[in-house]
Formats: C-alpha cells, structure tokens, sequence
C-alpha cells in the first residue's frame, strides 16, 4: 500500500520539476544571472510554506497518517563539509541545469543525454565514498 | 483546463514542492533525492569498495520508488501535459546565451548545444555533462544533501547546516555562470 503512496507522490514530483521548468538548465542560468524571480519564486514560497508546516507538526505534535511520531532528525553540525561541498554541488548544479531531482526528471521527459549526468553523478557519489576519510568534514 | 499545459507559475509551483514535502513527512519519511545515489552505487557493488557503501540499501527502497515515480512523472509532464516544451526566460538573458553561442535559448527545454546525440559526439559536450554529474554527485554527498534535501527540507526545518550548504550552492552557482562560463563556452 505504501508504494503505491511513494510511486504516486513520485509521479506528482516528476511532473511538478517537469511543468515547473524547475528541470530547465535554462531557468538554472536565468536564475543564477539574477534575471527571473521564477526560481527564487519557487524556492521562496515552498520554503515559506515549509517552515510554517514544520512549526505546526513541531508544536502540535501532529502524528502521521499511520499514527507515528513525526520526528525530524538535526543535520550534524559543521561548517566545512556543508560549506565545501555546497560549493561543488552548486558548479555542477550551474554546469549541467539540473539537481538529482530533475535528472530523473528528465530522463523520463527523453532529453536521454542526461543520463551521461546520471552516470556522472553516480561515479561523483562513488569516488565521494571513496575519498571521504581524506576529506575535511 | 487549458493552464496545465502551459508552464505552471511559481506560485502554483513552490506550493505544490512543499506539499511533496508534506506528503512524504505524514507517509514517515524525509523529501532528499540525491541520497538514492548513493542507494544506486551500493546495489551496484560499492559496499566492497568503501565502508560509506556498506548499509542496508533496502530500507531506502521507499526512496528509489519515488524516483520511479520522478522519472514517469517527466514522460507525462513531457508528453501529456505540454504544448510547447520551449522555455520562455528572460530575454536578456537569451542575448547573453546567444553570446555563448547556445542559439537554442528562448526555443528549447534543454540547450540542445549540450543536450542532443550531435552535440554530445563532439567530445566537448559529453565532458560538460559527465563533468557536471560528478561534481553534482560528490558534492551532494560531500554536504549531506542536494536542493530537495537542504534547500526544501533542510530549511524548512530551519537547520544552519542546511543555510551554510544553501549559500555553497550559489556561490559555486555563481562562480561557475560568471567565472567559468566565459572561459569553457
């Protein structure tokens, strides 16, 4: 029953990246080059959205539709690996127009060269793994 | 009815993202995608490779359900639910593209400079996107997250990790637009 919950909700994310034009490498450019508020737009009123929700579930305990304790789990502090690896993500974001999201995005919309980005950032993930002891977190 | 096949402005959009988010929280699970790259290289056979590797891939069966879902969702926004797949931005921002040299701005989803078979068999293209996918993968990791992770989830829980790794992605963002651009197109 849950994975038909998660396919679904699946679905509905893929079109919403999809008719967004949030899987544009285009949008990604414009919005780097500060020249639409379409980007900021989105992120902004999700977000706006998000913090109101999260205060609500926090504050009044919601449980959730299987009756389970909401639990949000702090990210770990540090300043290095988050600041660091932003900066990585955010050249490649810029490079090829698209987050992991919308990769699979638009793998199904058939633009089939993002799967030499896939494959990328599956060998990226890889050789992170790899390097990680060595790296300042 | 006709909207739905034009592009769907932001404010339809944003609140439909944090509504995904929403849903997968009272379902008992937290809104990330690039942590099924990791999932991905473990099922592959990492785990025999680096410890990083070394989890129980299958609780995060959930997660690869919604990428299933992510990637028919693109066949139906792509084939059901659009009547033109051009991206109307900024025109000023097309006379720059057109500077580059990436003609297709104004008239395309994706540059078809670097998103068509033709372009990717000039090796300069398939380096921009193989290039582009590893430094998404390993930075992602590297941070904890990508933009559903930090930047919707992260945020909305009000997490400074989530902020530092946030001002990252814009300044690699920027740095890459401003700096590299000029000199790799």
């Amino acid at each position: 029953m849950r994975s038909i919950g998660y396919l679904l909700i699946g679905i509905f994310f893929g079109i919403v990246m999809f008719k967004s034009e949030a899987a544009s490498w285009f949008r990604i450019y414009e919005m780097f080059q500060f020249q639409s508020f379409h980007m900021y737009g989105i992120i902004g009123s999700a977000l706006f959205l998000g913090v109101i929700g999260v205060q609500i579930i926090k504050r009044k305990n919601l449980k959730s539709f299987f009756g389970e304790r909401i639990s949000f789990t702090p990210k770990e502090k540090s300043f290095s690996r988050y600041m660091y690896g932003g900066i990585i993500f955010g050249l490649g974001w810029a490079l090829a127009g698209a987050c992991p999201g919308p990769i699979f995005t638009l793998i199904g919309a058939g633009f089939l060269p993002i799967l030499i980005v896939f494959i990328g950032s599956l060998l990226g993930t890889f050789l992170y793994g790899l390097l990680r002891k060595k790296l300042p977190h | 009815m006709e909207w739905i096949f034009e592009p769907w402005p932001w404010y339809v959009s944003g609140p439909l993202i944090a509504l995904i988010m929403f849903l997968l929280i009272f379902i008992g699970k937290q809104f990330g995608m690039s942590s099924n790259l990791r999932t991905m290289c473990t099922i592959c056979g990492a785990d025999s490779k680096a410890d990083f590797f070394n989890f129980d891939w299958k609780s995060q069966r959930w997660n690869l359900i919604v990428v299933a879902g992510a990637i028919i969702g693109g066949f139906i926004g792509a084939n059901f639910l659009s009547n033109d797949l051009s991206v109307a931005i900024n025109p000023d921002t097309i006379t720059i593209l057109d500077d580059l040299g990436f003609n297709s701005a104004g008239e395309a989803y994706l540059p078809t400079e670097i998103y068509s078979w033709e372009a990717v068999g000039g090796i300069k293209a398939l380096i921009i996107l193989l290039v582009g996918g590893i430094l998404i993968g390993f930075g992602a990791r590297y941070a904890g997250g990508c933009t559903s992770g930090h930047a919707i989830s992260g945020l909305s829980n009000l997490q400074l990790p989530s902020l530092i790794a946030v001002i990252g992605f814009f300044i690699g963002g920027l740095v890459m637009v401003h700096l590299l651009f000029p000199l790799i197109f």
